[in-house]
């Protein structure tokens, strides 16, 4: 079954230059090996088509939970250059958080129970 | 040596919550208070307005700021780290030395002051040498922006206010310091570490991150269960009470709003971060992935076990430049079909644009409630929506181009879709871009100054 990651992690976003970046944190333990398997750096670019235009760079953070993501050219310049309404990113986190993964039915039911 | 110090964080950035500062030291016991007042274009505004005028140049806040909390600083011994002397330090400690004097506290402070991070009259000394200064993002040589440069400072770490903080002073003011060095240099002085403890000094540095953005560590901009945060109308801010062994608790004020909580915590930890295993200030490489969190009681997070790394052989500079012209329209289109009405007033915006032959960099349209922040993600903009607004954003080089999009927004009310209003502000303004250019400049060639001035 589909679950949306905002029903298993939270995030918090920011900029560095015309990069984002994303921390995505699992809510519980059990959680975040699901997290490392399913949202790959790969899936993350696929699911930031026509917003990210470089590279996605993942590194994970297993003591807190989390991993962090990288989005490289996605702030329209960065800085003071870009023209977005969001040009720091700051809401690249939620943007993350509608990616839905795909689960066997038992395994997204003990993770959703974890929460 | 004390068995532990309170560092209170007041300014997540210039312009937070003016009472915060108050707070911090009415509030509770602390030892310390830190202030970070510079963004990255920040020292490039207060280039500008020194050149205006040679007493300005450093965050003004700072010194009416000082004149509400130096009297009880004073009796409480409280101690200030603030890098709010911008380009002008020597300026901005003169005007808290008068303040002091005023309040009747002649003879009883002592202001530290350091400087030698503005690199700006040495550019050209500097690229002469083969210091290209190259952009840390883009590579490109500094030498293609030479003639728009308008600052130019190295990041200073934690020991030249060491330094400072050895000669008795009590309130430190910087220029272009590190946030994570307000934080971790009162921790190195109190608590005597080594230049080469880069276990500790990680930990420090660690400490400043997270409260280096105000409440955004204590409840602000928290999304983990954001609805039962309580009282955000009166969120404390974060105190980091920090233990000569490095480790540290994350608190705030007793009676205070918000919360401290170990998903909070998380929050502010990944904000901002690069990769996790190297986070490079001047003063070591804090390793995120050796950070362990866990409860000490209610709003107290203990923070342990953090590693570290020596530090480089550089340090970063920040420098300005300017970069062209901006400016930005909006009007708002209601139901019904707000966002087809949204999307014609564009078309017929755009089509106005070209037939009068201006050329931009770039042209960026957003619909405000439809799709401007997360997007394709967003799916397909409804028709039923109750407002959309329109939102167009040009940047080019030539200010007359950008001048004259200016003028285009308003007549789009008499001459383009109906429904539509929100131009109560007037014409958009034209903004002048300074834009950032990161670079590294090897530790060598940057010598920090510290000196004392007593009120």
């Amino acid at each position: 079954m589909k679950v949306q990651l905002v029903k298993l992690a939270h995030a918090r976003s920011g900029d560095k230059g015309d990069t984002a970046n994303i921390g995505l944190i699992a809510f519980s333990d059990a959680i975040y090996p699901v997290l490392v398997r399913e949202v790959t750096a790969e899936r993350v670019k696929q699911h930031f088509k026509g917003i990210c235009y470089g590279e996605v760079d993942r590194f994970e953070l297993p003591n807190l939970g989390a991993l962090n993501f990288l989005l490289h050219e996605s702030l329209g310049g960065g800085g003071t250059l870009s023209l977005m309404t969001d040009a720091q990113g700051k809401t690249f986190s939620t943007a993350l958080l509608r990616m839905e993964i795909d689960l066997p039915e038992d395994e997204a039911a003990s993770l959703l129970a974890s929460v | 040596m004390k068995e532990k110090i309170r560092i209170a964080a007041a300014q997540g950035f210039w312009g937070d919550l003016p009472d915060a500062p108050v707070r911090q030291v009415e509030g509770g016991p602390i030892d310390y208070l830190m202030l970070d007042y510079l963004a990255e274009v920040t020292m490039s505004i207060m280039q500008k307005q020194k050149a205006r005028d040679p007493n300005a140049g450093y965050a003004r806040d700072f010194v009416p700021l000082m004149r509400r909390i130096l009297p009880a600083c004073v009796e409480r011994g409280i101690k200030v780290t603030a890098n709010a002397g911008g380009v002008n330090v020597r300026g901005c400690a003169d005007a808290v030395v008068d303040v002091a004097r005023d309040l009747g506290l002649g003879g009883k402070v002592r202001i530290g002051i350091v400087t030698g991070d503005d690199i700006l009259p040495r550019i050209d000394e500097l690229l002469s040498r083969g210091i290209e200064l190259r952009n840390m993002d883009t590579g490109e040589p500094l030498s293609t922006v030479r003639d728009r440069i308008q600052s130019a400072n190295a990041y200073l770490g934690a020991w030249p206010i060491v330094d400072a903080l050895k000669t008795g002073a009590q309130i430190v003011i910087t220029g272009r310091a590190t946030d994570t060095g307000l934080t971790l240099a009162p921790m190195i002085h109190e608590f005597g570490w080594a230049a080469d403890d880069w276990n500790r000094l990680a930990s420090g540095t660690i400490a400043g991150h997270i409260i280096e953005c105000g409440a955004q560590a204590s409840g602000g901009n928290c999304q983990f269960e954001w609805r039962s945060i309580p009282n955000l109308a009166d969120v404390g801010f974060p105190i980091a009470e920090a233990s000569p062994d490095g480790t540290f608790i994350i608190t705030k004020h007793q009676r205070t709003g918000g919360w401290v909580v170990i998903p909070g915590i998380k929050e502010q930890l990944v904000y901002e971060m690069g990769d996790p295993h190297e986070y490079i200030t001047p003063d070591c490489v804090a390793d995120f992935t050796t950070i362990q969190l866990e409860y000490e009681g209610r709003d107290r997070v203990r923070v342990f076990g953090i590693e570290g790394r020596p530090a480089t052989q550089f340090l970063k500079v920040s420098i300005s430049y300017s970069a062209g012209f901006k400016a930005v329209g909006t009007l708002v289109y209601s139901w019904p079909d707000a966002y087809d009405k949204a999307q014609a007033a564009d078309r017929i915006l755009r089509a106005r644009l070209d037939r009068l032959g201006l050329k931009f960099d770039q042209v960026l349209t957003e619909f405000v409630g439809a799709n401007a922040t997360h997007g394709p993600l967003a799916g397909s903009p409804r028709n039923d929506a109750p407002e959309v607004q329109l939102r167009v954003g040009v940047r080019g080089e030539n200010r007359s181009a950008i001048e004259r999009f200016t003028k285009e927004i308003a007549p789009l009310i008499l001459t383009g879709p109906p429904a539509v209003t929100g131009f109560a502000g007037g014409r958009p303004k034209v903004e002048e871009i300074v834009a950032y250019w990161p670079a590294l400049i090897p530790k060598e060639e940057i010598t920090p100054s510290v000196e004392v001035l007593d009120a």
